[in-house]
């Protein structure tokens, strides 16, 4: 009997004691000697045949309440602890910029939107941009639908369609990624490619700056990047123009805050070339006030 | 042995009588059920609960509720060891609801969890729960349907001793901690889901008292986490509550000078971690999670939720003294008072500075005392453990690297440029840095989500935003915030169960991490929401001793709860005399084990029991075979 329980106590050591050795147990020494002591005495106490022959733990989905109130009455209920516990879809729209544009010549407007629908790791994502002159026809405008999955903690890849109402219908595929950087930078990235076959690109990068607790201070860059020139957008091949802003936001809820702000924007190379034939500045300052708001 | 004149649960709030007079007669709306504070006690063979919604008022704040009975807390269960009762809860609401009865050892179909164990208690109906009660000690109830627990379906529970109770006490109380908000849950839920840091007001900024260097700061954010998240919702969002009392209605507990006084703490909050003081008062703690202890005499505790101490205190020389009960992360507090003339006050303690995250938070563990311990345990250690990776780890002193991950990826130690880390002798002093030290700029270079440190168990995927680098045992350490505090605080290697345990050796080690993404709120166990893993349990055999081992790779504590058992924290103690519980916290960055007997067959959950954690998805089902014969 002494020797079966040696044996049993040696069989149990080496691999108890190899996770020990990661540093789990405070004190491994103590703690080993201790339970294989008192193993040895548990062992003829309560009988089990080996410590290598363990009973089965079973297999399957866990099923045991089935056998006490029936399949049928828990079915509805497993499925709701499946939603309830990870299985939510959430529904995010942000007016990461909604403000009016004080210029040289007729003061403007822009809006910048996003928003999803989805879980964790699959949503529809969709985002719209806009900007105009009042008492002017609108400059631009677009909308996006985009299927957004996480490749990573911090990341999303997004695939899907834009369309153009401004200055002109046009049709674009759009492949990006949009995520946070070390450093806590947003951004967000995307190729498109129009049916027109014209490959645009745009990198938009955000930074918020805490000053207090609910005074926020956000640089902003924007550069929109061209493979060929696309007369008719006035859009010139390379980098085509570049935004450079800081908004200055209090959060009076953290869904609610006002900005004010400055945006430097640039048309480059043959856009500004563009821009100067059409009559216009190739670079303009605007003073900015506006509305971040999500919910 | 026992000289308990006076037993009372809740009838404690001695400046609270108004408010039990009915709502229409101060004002409330005569339609709209107004929920009590505070709450009364049900005991017997048979006893009746009633779920249903109603408004509650806490200071100047409304929201509505669900309440069982018309308080919240909900009434105080009594029982008494060895009885059997049948409990009747009707479910008033429009939706199902349930309770489960925290930490009680039950047949697996009582236990409470729609969806686990019985298919949960539709609007309308009444179900019986029926169960002989087996232990005796310090409990709690609360729903496991939604997310209704953070409105205030919970209570206390109170099973007395068929034996003479060891704890000698001439009053006994509970302190049942929580909160309340004015706003739905799912609210909350979704903001956690969208917003970053949306109920944190103590960040990081231009202007705040923070001690981190302007490189420490640039750490963080190119880390993507914040050193500042602490709690997920916080005292922007929550008025604390003690047995339902906001901190300006004055809950109060009455002593004469000289008695033992027994407080029953229960954190029974959806989210949030209270640490416990007294000033003036010494706490000594003789039950953790309803079995009783050693007596520990501290000045301090950190209760996580769902977990239960008891404590006693022997208010003497004043007439008033104040229970502190401040937040984890320091943005609010729950208070009470202990009187020995009604009116009478303490001063109330001012909100201490909020504390930040430090390297061991992190999973960077090298200064902490282990080495110490594991150069004692160097022969033991590495006479049995040959898969330990000596070879990776050659050119170190064993002794000192006992931690794990760090051991078996030598590749590591080069990108962390610690000229001190040969170990030798175990000197960690030579380390310069110690557990609490803030994160230093020591390491820049290093990988804070080295997948490769993982084992096969878990699932790496965006879910997963941190692999703890060195996941060293944490039991040890007091909780966030409490190491550098100037008086005795509490951790879990200072408890020792009071009887003994019958000892037996594990046969099988399991090791669970505990993942999460803070920027997209994810959180799992293994790196899978229950909702990808719901029909592969956690399987055991019946009876089956299992040392489990849990660690955090997440910057986050987590309140860890198995239903329908107790588990033995493997604390350093004698086998015999590891204390039982059925909540362990895991400190972030840092591992717990404890050991296991599973002897109660059938299905159980198994999660986080921070409510939003556990709704992202941080949840299992363990199932635990049935003996033989029974089949399973």
């Amino acid at each position: 009997m002494k020797s079966a329980i040696l044996a049993a106590a040696l069989l149990t050591a080496p691999a108890l004691a190899q996770h020990e050795g990661h540093g789990s147990a405070p004190n491994p020494v103590q703690m080993d000697h201790g339970a294989m002591g008192h193993e040895a005495v548990d062992h003829s106490e309560r009988g089990h045949p080996s410590v290598t022959a363990d009973p089965p733990a079973g297999s399957g989905p866990a099923r045991a309440a089935d056998r006490i109130w029936g399949a049928d009455a828990m079915s509805a209920s497993r499925e709701r602890l499946l939603r309830e516990q990870g299985g939510q879809r959430y529904f995010w729209v942000m007016a990461d910029r909604a403000e009016y544009r004080l210029r040289d010549g007729a003061d403007g407007y822009l809006w910048d939107v996003q928003g999803y629908y989805g879980g964790d790791l699959n949503r529809f994502w969709f985002k719209s941009e806009g900007e105009g002159a009042f008492g002017e026809d609108i400059e631009g405008a677009d909308i996006q639908g985009l299927w957004s999955h996480a490749i990573g903690p911090w990341f999303d890849l997004q695939a899907g369609v834009r369309q153009d109402f401004a200055p002109r219908d046009r049709t674009y595929g759009v492949l990006g990624v949009q995520g946070l950087a070390p450093y806590l930078f947003e951004l967000d990235f995307a190729a498109f490619l129009s049916d027109r076959g014209d490959l645009t690109a745009r990198l938009e990068a955000e930074l918020d700056q805490r000053i207090t607790q609910r005074l926020i201070l956000q640089p902003r860059a924007e550069v929109e990047l061209a493979a060929q020139d696309v007369p008719e957008l006035g859009i010139g091949a390379g980098l085509d123009r570049a935004e450079l802003g800081l908004r200055l936001r209090y959060e009076f809820a953290r869904e609610f805050a006002p900005y004010v702000g400055i945006e430097q924007e640039w048309r480059v190379g043959g856009s500004a070339d563009y821009a100067r034939a059409e009559g216009e500045d190739a670079s303009a300052t605007n003073l900015v006030a506006g509305i971040r708001m999500w919910f | 042995m026992i000289s308990r004149r006076q037993a009372l649960g809740g009838a404690a709030a001695l400046g609270l009588a108004g408010l039990s007079a009915p709502s229409w007669a101060h004002g409330g709306d005569v339609q709209a059920r107004e929920i009590r504070s505070g709450f009364d006690a049900v005991s017997g063979e048979d006893i009746d609960l009633t779920i249903a919604r109603g408004t509650r008022r806490v200071g100047r704040r409304q929201g509505s509720a669900v309440a069982v009975n018309g308080s919240v807390p909900g009434p105080l269960v009594r029982l008494k060891q060895g009885q059997t009762v049948r409990l009747n809860v009707t479910n008033t609401l429009d939706e199902d609801s349930s309770i489960h009865w925290h930490g009680l050892l039950v047949p697996f179909q009582y236990d409470g969890v729609p969806g686990v164990s019985f298919p949960g208690i539709a609007p309308g109906e009444t179900f019986r729960y029926e169960f002989p009660v087996r232990q005796a000690g310090t409990y709690w109830w609360h729903s496991h349907s939604g997310l209704q627990e953070q409105t205030g379906h919970y209570g206390p529970i109170i099973i007395e001793p068929d034996d003479p109770d060891p704890v000698e006490a001439d009053r006994d109380y509970v302190l049942l901690l929580s909160e309340f908000t004015p706003h739905h849950p799912h609210r909350l839920m979704a903001k956690l889901k969208k917003g970053e840091g949306y109920f944190n007001y103590q960040q990081r900024s231009w202007t705040d008292d923070y001690p981190l260097t302007a490189e420490e700061r640039r750490m963080w954010a190119k880390m993507r986490m914040m050193p500042t998240d602490i709690l997920d919702v916080t005292g922007a969002e929550y008025t604390y509550l003690a047995n339902g009392h906001g901190p300006a209605d004055g809950l109060e507990y009455a002593f004469r000078p000289g008695e033992r006084v027994r407080l029953r703490l229960i954190n029974g909050s959806a989210m949030t971690f209270f640490n416990v003081r007294i000033p003036g008062l010494v706490m000594t703690v003789v039950a953790a999670d309803g079995q009783n202890v050693r007596p520990v005499e501290v000045d301090e505790l950190q209760i996580g939720v769902a977990e239960t101490y008891d404590v006693i205190v022997e208010p003497r020389g004043a007439a008033a003294y104040t229970i502190a009960a401040e937040s984890m992360d320091r943005s609010g507090m729950a208070v009470a008072s202990l009187v020995s003339a009604p009116g009478a006050r303490a001063d109330v303690p001012a909100l201490r500075s909020p504390p930040l995250l430090t390297m061991a938070d992190m999973g960077m563990n090298h200064g902490s005392a282990h080495g110490m311990e594991h150069g004692a345990s160097q022969g033991m250690n590495h006479g049995a453990s040959q898969g330990m990776n000596h070879g990776a780890a050659q050119g170190m002193d064993h002794g000192a690297m006992g931690h794990g991950a760090m051991a078996g990826d030598a590749t590591d130690h080069t990108a962390m440029d610690h000229p001190a880390m040969d170990h030798g002798g175990g000197s960690h002093a030579a380390m310069g840095h110690s557990d609490q030290a803030p994160a230093s700029a020591s390491m820049n270079g290093m990988d804070m989500r080295d997948t490769d440190l993982l084992p096969d168990t878990v699932k790496v995927g965006p879910g997963i935003d941190m692999v703890s680098m060195n996941p060293v045992d944490r039991m040890g350490d007091p909780g966030i915030g409490l190491a550098t505090v100037p008086h005795r605080t509490l951790n879990y290697r200072m408890l020792r169960a009071l009887a003994r345990n019958p000892v037996r050796p594990p046969t099988r080690e399991m090791e669970i991490h505990l993942t999460g993404n803070m920027e997209r709120y994810m959180w799992s166990f293994d790196g899978q929401k229950f909702a990808a893993v719901s029909d592969s349990p956690i399987r055991f055999a019946h009876d089956e001793r299992v040392r489990v081992k849990l660690v955090n790779d997440t910057m986050m504590a987590h309140p860890i709860h198995l239903h329908g058992h107790f588990f033995e924290l493997v604390n350093g103690a004698d086998a015999a005399d590891q204390p039982l519980k059925h909540t362990v916290i895991v400190q972030p960055g840092g591992s717990a084990t404890f050991d296991l007997t599973a002897n109660e067959p059938g299905d159980w959950a198994f999660h986080c029991h921070l409510l939003y954690h556990m709704h992202a998805g941080m949840f299992q089902v363990v199932s635990v075979a049935f003996p033989q014969g029974e089949g399973a």
